[in-house]
């Protein structure tokens, strides 16, 4: 029950004053994305259906009422092409497979560091948090760039290997797989630790001693206990890292190579390199139902385990 | 577990977060325009960028869409949360949640995309806006809005609602007790939340690349636009300083914040064990 | 939502009004508020139902109930934080029911005190008279005052998480006294504490209320609270009230079973009346017959059941003498055999669990005194239990 509604009505002036009050607070937010996120993905949806003038500039209606006769035009070229060339159907694999890597790279290198961080001295725990979410305040752009300069062919760790005798000729590292996923790594490992963080260091490490008590070994016990016990900080960790890197445009553009193939890229080429906007709205479309997809099993997951709120 | 594998494990995490920021940092004061090859040991950099009029313009523009972004995501972020934690059914209240949450999950290629096309259908129809400033600065605030709003919410659905009521009961009329009451008690996620929003806003490169139009090059955009190109010395420079700010900022603030906890807590230890003498004597 | 209630043909809410702020002046000068036929719904549920109060001036009365029972409901519509589904509250002949908290002259202090945490202990007790647009000077007098009422001048620069829990609650205090409330509403007051700093509070807190004369409700679900600080208690169960009256009252003479067994302890005998005359009553229970020597409202075979509180009992070895009995017509009634089961030390008094005859365990305690130390009980003993005729309660099922 709010305040507002429980205190009910005094009188009519301030059961109007009050709905006044009331209806600012949920409409101006409501209203700004309403009218900044849902309109304009209308506008989307309706230009990757849209066919366009002779010129190819404007894009016509989609309706159109003339003699009587009620016209509504469709164009669906847009998403056969896409569902059918077999380049975009490789990209949104590729992006899936690469977010997926991400995801489980961050998981292993992730867990058992937030795993340890949850485990070391209380006092040092404040400390070592801010040292992993310290990164995530300086710029993003920066820090993916900084890849650059050490997977480089005359980068840092091509010069060091060199220089060591290890390797005579510089490894080719740049604008690969490789590149690209340890870009991604970086930029989206603090989203695995710190959820997974939270529910380790709340455990109640008792459970652990009865675990071993009733004959566990210590390993047992960490299978057993502890990972059933940060489940939510997993599937959270999972969601927040791989949702984003599906859609990612700066790592691949930065680190990616030509055989690196991700859907965000593919939409800034079609718009910026090929002004070919209802394609790129098409592309938009379907790569919003390709996160709802995930999405949904998250929440279906979420709600079969009434486990704690992802996002 | 091991403990050893653990401090092993530690170590190199941290040296995978941070070796990449520290070889930025190291490059950025050398002499060669070589990024990786070490030239000897000068400010040379820091000169060129302060005298580069597009880095210091798109700085100037960023920390003003960020000011305005972040200012703008906390007043609608905060009249979002208080509709989500306090008007328990109104109208249409799925949808508002599915509105607060879809920007934090949706692409930014998707909404950037989406907003030019809404801004250049306006723009056909009324004329206005023309892209620029305030078309980034709305961007900036669809997402911003739902960050601030999830963080101020947490914070609403932790407060005790009974200080309202006493509020209401000593006689503040319902504004009152917004002021003089709720105001100072989410202060703290007031504040949260704007740096929060004001650093994903001065971050942010994809959605400002659709909305920004001619002469609104942002910071950000500028480093993408060198980064693309291949290494660049100033970019090295901009992020040395960059780290530099953050760092300071962000290590004194939870020094300062676990100061306060620290003393909040010994203020009450020392509270409670005065009482339990009363009660013994 | 609110819906009107129901009114006599022709008469407007003010005319009722008037009617009963002078009736009541003509009835008992110190009638102070009044409740009348209130009634909550939270959607088909009726967190209190059809609720009819009069509380004197001067008078702390508890709500007192198990969890759930809509013991806050009805504070927090006194106070103005829930709208009553029907009826109205007159405080001091004034109808109240549809002002504002913030205007009403109701201080509530709350279970969890809501003290707000920003404020220093001073500014806190100062909130509510700021609001009132009090001149500075007396606030600054008004604040001492009660500050001292409650002990806690030399904390007034303090912030509440400075201060120990019963200070903490000594500031909610002061801050309702502060604004010198014609009701003051307390929401288990001491359901924060830790048993023994409660059970100083209570008479700490009692002798502040009285000494400063203000009219008090209170909302407590312990029984021995409401009986240390009520003048008046309600017992509550599913939004009604089953029984109002002083503690003592509703100890000795509970209107039903609910009541007996909420307060205290209580054994109850199952039976028939087999005779029923005006001045005693002959019931038949497993156990034993009972001589009651009251009347009752009922009639011969009806069902009905015996209470009999546990310190009303006699233990001893032989069956009790024509002497000891009250009045020689109880002989061969209200006596049973038994075993001791069980014996529980609890200093001032030993409680015995006795196993009748009939399978019955009944309690019975005996103050711990010199006097009986000759005739030490046993486990397993064979005794004889029995009471008077004036101690039981005959209620109804
Ligand atoms: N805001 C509300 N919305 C719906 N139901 C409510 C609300 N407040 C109380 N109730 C219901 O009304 C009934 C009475 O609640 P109330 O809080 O008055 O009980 P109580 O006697 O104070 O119990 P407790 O001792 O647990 O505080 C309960 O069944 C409760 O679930
Ligand atoms: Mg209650």
């Amino acid at each position: 029950m709010s305040i507002a509604s429980s205190i009910g009505n005094y009188g009519i002036v301030q059961f109007l004053k009050r709905n006044w009050g009331r209806r600012s607070v949920i409409g101006i937010p409501y209203g700004f994305l309403i009218l900044f996120f849902s309109v304009p993905f209308l506008v989307v949806l309706k230009i990757s259906v849209s066919s366009t003038d002779a010129l190819g500039i404007h894009f016509q209606d989609l309706t159109s009422y003339a003699n009587g006769i009620f016209e509504l035009k469709i164009k669906l070229s847009n998403y056969i092409f896409l569902t059918t060339d077999p380049l975009y159907i490789e990209t949104y694999l590729s992006s899936i497979k690469f977010a997926v890597i991400n995801t489980l790279i961050c998981l292993i290198i992730g867990y058992p560091f937030a795993y340890f961080m949850a485990r070391s001295p209380a006092t040092m725990r404040p400390a070592l948090l801010m040292m992993v979410s310290l990164p995530f305040w300086t710029s993003y752009l920066l820090r993916v760039y900084a890849w650059k300069g050490l997977l480089d062919d005359n980068g840092v760790i091509n010069n060091v290997l060199i220089w060591l005798h290890i390797i005579h000729d510089p490894i080719k590292m740049m604008y690969t797989g490789f590149s690209m996923t340890i870009g991604m790594v970086y930029t989206y490992i603090p989203f695995m630790i710190l959820p997974v963080y939270a529910t380790l260091v709340k455990m109640d490490l008792r459970l652990l001693e009865a675990a071993k008590d009733l004959g566990a070994t210590p390993w047992k016990a960490f299978w057993l206990v502890t990972v059933p016990l940060s489940k939510n900080g997993i599937v959270a960790g999972s969601m927040l890292v791989f949702i984003p890197s599906v859609g990612e445009y700066v790592i691949p553009e930065l680190l990616g190579g030509p055989s690196t193939l991700m859907i965000g890229r593919v939409l800034w080429d079609e718009f910026f390199s090929n002004n070919d906007w209802a394609m790129a709205s098409a592309v938009a479309v379907s790569m919003v139902v390709l996160i709802l997809i995930p999405l949904a099993i998250f929440n279906k997951f979420q709600s079969d385990s009434g486990g704690a709120r992802g996002l | 577990m091991n403990s050893r594998l653990g401090k092993i494990w530690l170590t190199a995490g941290y040296l995978f977060l941070y070796v990449p920021i520290l070889t930025l940092i190291i490059f950025s004061f050398n002499e060669s325009k070589m990024v990786t090859l070490w030239g000897g040991f000068s400010f040379k950099w820091y000169g060129v960028i302060i005298h580069d009029s597009e880095v210091v313009n798109g700085f100037f523009l960023s920390m003003k869409i960020a000011l305005m972004t972040a200012t703008a995501s906390v007043v609608l972020g905060m009249f979002a949360a208080f509709a989500m934690v306090r008007y328990k059914s109104f109208f249409g209240r799925t949808t508002f949640f599915a509105h607060i949450n879809a920007p934090l999950v949706v692409p930014e290629v998707i909404t950037g995309l989406s907003l030019l096309l809404f801004f250049v259908m306006c723009e056909r129809l009324i004329g206005m806006p023309e892209r620029g400033i305030f078309t980034i600065w709305i961007g900036h605030t669809t997402f911003g809005l739902s960050y601030a709003a999830v963080v101020i919410q947490s914070r609403l659905l932790e407060m005790d609602k009974s200080l309202e009521e006493a509020a209401m009961d000593l006689g503040c009329k319902p504004f009152q007790v917004f002021y003089l009451v709720t105001l100072p008690m989410i202060a703290q996620s007031l504040m949260a939340a704007w740096l929060l929003t004001f650093t994903i806003s001065l971050d942010d490169v994809v959605t400002t690349a659709f909305l920004s139009g001619p002469g609104s090059s942002t910071l950000p955009l500028v480093i993408l636009s060198r980064a693309r190109l291949g290494l660049d010395p100033t970019v090295n420079a901009i992020a040395t300083i960059t780290v530099a700010v953050v760092s300071v900022g962000v290590v004194a603030g939870s020094l300062w914040m676990s100061r306060q906890e620290r003393r909040r807590a010994a203020e009450q230890a020392e509270a409670y064990r005065e009482g339990m003498q009363a009660i013994s004597a | 939502m609110a819906t009107p209630p129901q009114l006599h043909n022709g008469k407007g809410t003010q005319d009722m009004a008037d009617s009963v702020a002078n009736s009541t002046a003509r009835e008992d000068d110190s009638l102070f508020v009044r409740i009348d036929r209130l009634s909550k719904h939270f959607d088909e549920v009726a967190a209190v139902d059809n609720v009819s109060l009069d509380i004197k001036k001067g008078e702390i009365f508890a709500l007192l109930g198990s969890s759930g029972c809509g013991k806050s409901t009805l504070l927090r519509m006194l106070a103005g934080f829930e709208m009553p589904s029907s009826g109205n509250i007159y405080l001091d002949g004034d109808d109240i029911a549809k002002m504002p908290p913030y205007e009403r002259p109701i201080n509530m202090m709350f279970q969890s005190y809501a003290l707000f945490p920003h404020l220093t202990v001073w500014e806190n007790v100062a909130f509510g008279l700021k609001r009132d647009g009090m001149p500075k000077d007396q606030i600054a007098e008004r604040v001492e005052t009660t500050l001292g009422i409650v002990k806690l001048k030399p904390y007034a620069k303090r912030k509440p998480h400075q201060l120990s829990g019963g200070q903490q609650q000594r500031v909610a205090l002061a801050r309702c006294l502060a604004k010198r409330p014609k009701l003051l509403l307390l929401d288990e007051p001491l359901g924060a504490l830790d048993r023994k700093l409660r059970e100083e509070t209570q008479f700490e807190l009692v002798n502040i209320i009285k000494s400063v004369g203000v009219t008090c409700a209170m909302v407590t679900h312990d029984q021995e609270e409401a009986m240390i600080m009520a003048d008046r208690i309600a017992v509550m169960q599913e939004g009604r009230f089953l029984q109002v009256g002083p503690p003592s009252e509703i100890y000795e003479t509970p209107s039903c079973v609910f009541v007996a067994g909420f307060i205290g302890d209580v054994n109850l005998f199952k039976g028939k009346v087999i005779v029923d005359e005006p001045d005693h009553v002959l019931i038949e229970t497993p156990e034993c017959r009972h001589f009651v020597t009251h009347g009752i409202t009922g009639m011969i075979d009806m069902q009905v059941n015996i209470a009999l509180r546990p310190e009303k009992i006699c233990l001893q070895s032989h069956e009790p003498t024509l002497e000891q009995r009250e009045s020689p017509k109880e002989q061969g009634y209200n006596v049973a055999r038994g075993t001791i089961d069980g014996i529980a030390y609890f200093g001032k008094f030993t409680l015995f669990h006795v196993r009748l005859e009939s399978g019955m365990v009944i309690k019975a305690s005996r103050e711990n005194s010199a006097r009986h130390e000759e005739t030490q009980l046993v486990r397993g003993q064979q005794i004889y239990v029995w009471w008077d005729g004036s101690d039981v309660v005959v209620l109804a099922n």
